[in-house]
């Protein structure tokens, strides 16, 4: 391991702001992507788990 | 023989596939998990700092895995689209549209730590050089495919549209590739090239190659999970549907 400190780490040999504006950039749009996706599929459910509850009601006073 | 084939089609229909996509999910984003895991450690404590580029290199354990899933997606998407245009499939079209914003994603991931990595190596955040300009166009092809296919209301067309820009739009895919060969460019070679002997340290492209499949399998999951999505909503009005979800 070529590092002697965390601040070192960080400091990524005076690269530090490229280097974490690439990684931290990616992270996040990694992390978004799936809880955006997740809304959409929720949305979705919603809307065909009230439709299934209306059709099963419709069945019962038919 | 007869039996298997029968029993492979099977799959190619939404309501099938649903729940064998949601099965496969999970550890699509296990195995995710565990190459980044991995790809970092390699890539932040075991590969040594660049002789000519210092630190700044490590940019490349993200660039160059973001870059090659921004072409690989777009040949998938198409070829997915075009057996949708000719077998006339709309499992293939959905597996196509479900692609689309993950490339396009990549392709501007690559862009966005290229021109990082570009600012201190060049001394410029963007050039109109052939490698850029083809992964630029790479990124409005994918917004093309979506502006269109969001535009068009009935979903058979649209898919079918969609799948023509996509077909048509492949060339640019090998132009991408070869850019750095074919003109002379401020960017560097092919990192990594089959005729050659790897021109980097052992532990830097195992760095790349664990970061690649970490994004490999974020890829297939993430396309998974939104092919599930746009079958619900395309087939809302179908049975098999109404009792998909619990």
């Amino acid at each position: 391991m070529q590092w002697n400190s965390v601040g070192e780490f960080f400091t990524m040999g005076g690269y530090g702001f490229y280097v974490w504006g690439s990684f931290g950039v990616t992270a996040l749009a990694l992390l978004i992507e799936p809880l955006l996706l997740r809304k959409r599929q929720n949305e979705v459910a919603n809307i065909l788990r009230r439709e299934r509850r209306a059709d099963e009601s419709q069945k019962k006073t038919d | 023989m007869e039996n298997k084939i029968i029993h492979w089609f099977k799959y190619g229909s939404p309501q099938t596939f649903y729940p064998l996509a949601g099965k496969m999910i999970p550890w699509f984003w296990a195995l995710a998990a565990i190459f980044c895991i991995a790809g970092l450690w390699v890539g932040f404590f075991v590969a040594p700092t660049d002789a000519t580029q210092g630190e700044a290199y490590r940019i490349i354990f993200i660039h160059v895995p973001a870059s090659w899933m921004s072409m690989f997606l777009y040949i998938v998407m198409a070829f997915w689209a075009g057996i949708g245009l000719s077998l006339n499939t709309r499992l293939s079209s959905m597996m196509a549209s479900s692609i689309a914003p993950t490339g396009a994603l990549f392709a501007f991931l690559s862009l966005w730590t290229g021109s990082l990595w570009g600012k201190p190596m060049w001394g410029t955040w963007w050039v109109w050089d052939a490698r850029l300009t083809s992964e630029l166009i790479l990124l409005f092809l994918y917004l093309g495919f979506m502006a269109l296919q969001a535009a068009i209301d009935e979903p058979r067309r649209a898919d079918k549209s969609g799948a023509i820009l996509a077909l048509v739009g492949v060339v640019n895919v090998p132009i991408i590739y070869f850019s750095v060969k074919w003109w002379n460019t401020l960017h560097q070679g092919a990192s990594i090239s089959m005729n050659k002997a790897p021109t980097m340290a052992v532990t830097m492209l195992w760095g790349m190659l664990l970061m690649a499949l970490a994004f490999w399998m974020y890829s297939i999951a993430v396309a998974l999970q939104r092919a599930r999505a746009i079958m619900l909503e395309r087939e809302m009005h179908t049975d098999w549907v109404k009792y998909a979800v619990e």
